[in-house]
């Protein structure tokens, strides 16, 4: 037999019972650990979520110059402008107004950092909820129609953020950056294709 | 104990208090194996609680009296809810059209949650005048407010439950609030939802938290709630310890048992209250879309926002911290800290007095000024987010937090009263 400290009742050897103690508290964490992955990762966008976010196709030509039309792709509201060259001068001009003019701190593809942020003038493809709280921001185009200087673009009913005629925001509103714009692209001239670019499906 | 008699000698304890424990029969049998009489004699007829209690004492008695309401309401109406963005809207039209009685359990449950709030925050108020989370009951204060934490998360999931257009709204932009975390924010929203929106899952995981996690935490956190009571005993309008004045007998001379008599008066409570609750239940279950918003009788359109989105009534105060500033990521951290603040409380107030009653006028102001901010807050809340509303909003929000940070000084520049020996106590 293998010999076996023998150790009298009253001669405890507590730094050991300590030290395996401790080993058995820190195994049994790195287990608690390791068990909580699946119910964490079950709260993810099961496979059937992450299917239906697949990227959706609007018709242009349906679309009049002036115009917003909405499409949803990913339980979001994308609203599409077609916009007028009078509708493109008004985004100019109010860039002291605007808390991120050159969309540095704003969520967009590259092809949309622009002033415009779009990839062409005519076309303004925006993610249709509030970068606030997630409110829909109501189309207020028309150039004075909140007050005499509104050049023209969004209005959230909820907390009241104003945003211009590219999506970016004024100051003074409770949302502190552009409305977001999604991943497009152009497969033909007049298909818009939401939720791919490039750089492959989103 | 303290029940004087006709020449002030204090009466002889009820029998019920002194009987020796049955020795026979099927009660010793039952107490050999469950100790249901050591039970009642040291948290029921033993539990001594100060005689000097007033009105504000009922809400504690009462918030159990909702909690257990709301448990079996909430039981009767997951047998004909149908979970899914698909059922969820209709099935709640068939509990109240097609079920019978369904539109009375519905509504039971529906004001219920409102009168958990009403009597929660009457519960809070009473700490706050009478100085109940001052030591040594800075533990039961703490599990208290876990109790408030627990009760928003279980509120703000339930109303999201039938689905309606200000059940999503409301969803979409409490969930939003995780979005302002630097970094983690928009993974964690995603992670939340289960989807790239408000959608099924979330509907879904809300409905079991709401009648499953977040109940049973519930129960937990309120046996804790009251065992921690129990072990440091109650606190009473003179902020004073009965334990410091002990009769010969070694117990409280102010003390009575809570068994007969607060189960007497709290059953009492339960009565008066029981009939308000029953004229709202049966007049007015909206109460005029604060209770039940309009925009939730019509079903769930991630397309349309409601004109004006604003949360049930016992969030308002919150909404409107969130809305007073202009930056959404400060918005949302100072919403945090308007609830999180009355956790401080037993640590921010220095005063050597624990009741309102003894404290100054220092005290007095500045709980006059809270409270009337915390209403306006709520008011302010429920309007649109514009113009003096704003302004109103960022005045009342201000003097909702220099009340807890100016604490610590005029807690302790305050010119207090002499604080009784004994409680204040007359007898009826």
């Amino acid at each position: 037999m293998a010999d076996h400290a023998v150790v009298a009742d009253d001669e405890v050897d507590l730094s050991r019972r300590k030290f395996l103690t401790t080993a058995t508290i820190a195994t049994g964490a790195v287990g608690v650990a390791f068990a909580a992955v699946p119910f964490i990762e079950s709260w993810n966008p099961s496979e059937r979520a992450r299917a239906q976010g697949a990227p959706v196709e609007l018709d242009l030509s349906k679309l009049d110059a002036g115009q917003m039309t909405t499409v949803v792709w990913r339980r979001s509201p994308i609203y599409v402008v077609r916009r007028t060259p009078d509708m493109v001068a008004r985004i100019a001009g109010h860039d002291a107004e605007l808390k991120d003019p050159t969309s540095q701190y704003s969520v967009q593809p590259p092809y949309a950092s622009n002033t415009l942020r779009s990839r062409t003038e005519e076309f303004l493809v925006l993610v249709g909820t509030c970068t606030h709280l997630g409110c829909l921001p109501k189309q207020r185009f028309a150039q004075g129609e909140l007050y005499p200087s509104w050049p023209g673009g969004f209005f959230c009913p909820c907390h009241g953020s104003r945003f211009d005629l590219a999506g970016r925001v004024f100051n003074g509103s409770p949302a502190s950056i552009n409305l977001r714009v999604p991943p497009y692209s152009y497969p033909n001239p007049r298909t818009l294709l939401v939720g791919v670019d490039e750089k492959g499906a989103a | 104990m303290a029940v004087k008699t006709a020449s002030g000698a204090p009466a002889p304890l009820p029998a019920a208090i002194t009987a020796p424990p049955a020795s026979k029969g099927f009660w010793a049998w039952l107490n050999k194996r469950l100790p249901v009489d050591e039970f009642i004699s040291t948290q029921m007829t033993g539990y001594l609680a100060p005689k000097n209690f007033n009105i504000w004492y009922f809400f504690g008695s009462l918030a159990l009296a909702v909690l257990v309401l709301q448990l079996l309401s909430g039981i009767y109406l997951t047998m004909f809810y149908k979970v899914g963005e698909a059922t969820s809207f209709d099935s709640v039209e068939y509990i109240m059209r097609e079920v019978d009685y369904g539109w009375l359990i519905r509504y039971l449950h529906s004001t219920g949650a409102s009168a958990f709030f009403i009597v929660v925050y009457l519960h809070m108020y009473r700490a706050l005048l009478y100085g109940s989370y001052r030591p040594p009951r800075e533990l039961l204060w703490l599990i208290g407010m876990l109790v408030y934490l627990a009760l928003m998360a279980e509120a703000f999931m339930g109303y999201v439950l039938p689905w309606g257009n200000m059940s999503f709204w409301g969803a979409q932009v409490i969930v939003n609030l995780f979005g302002t975390i630097p970094g983690i924010g928009p993974g964690l929203v995603e992670w939340i939802r289960g989807d790239y929106g408000i959608a099924d899952a979330t509907l879904n995981r809300f409905f079991a938290l709401h009648v499953a996690l977040l109940p049973l935490a519930l129960l937990l956190l309120v046996v804790l709630h009251l065992t921690a009571l129990h072990q440091v005993g109650s606190n009473n309008p003179d902020g004073i310890e009965i334990k410091d004045k002990l009769g010969r007998d070694g117990k409280p001379l102010d003390g009575i048992p809570f068994h007969p008599y607060y189960t007497v008066k709290d059953l009492f409570g339960v009565g008066v209250f029981a009939v308000l609750f029953a004229i709202v239940v049966f007049f007015v279950p909206t109460l005029g879309g604060l209770f039940l918003e309009s925009p939730n009788f019509e079903p769930a359109n991630p397309l349309s926002t409601p004109e004006h989105i604003a949360p049930v009534w016992y969030f308002t105060p919150y909404y409107a911290i969130l809305r007073a500033v202009p930056d959404q990521r400060l918005g949302a951290l100072l919403m945090l800290l308007a609830v999180s603040a009355f956790l401080f409380l037993p640590w921010l107030d220095g005063s050597p007095v624990k009741s309102m009653r003894y404290k100054g006028w220092m005290s007095r102001t500045a709980l006059a000024l809270f409270t009337v901010s915390f209403i306006a807050l709520g008011y302010l809340g429920l309007q649109p987010a514009e113009g003096l509303y704003v302004v109103l909003a960022r005045i009342f929000t201000a003097i909702y937090f220099l009340f807890f940070l100016l604490m610590p000084f005029y807690t302790r520049l305050d010119p207090v009263k002499p604080v009784p020996e004994r409680v204040t106590f007359h007898a009826h």
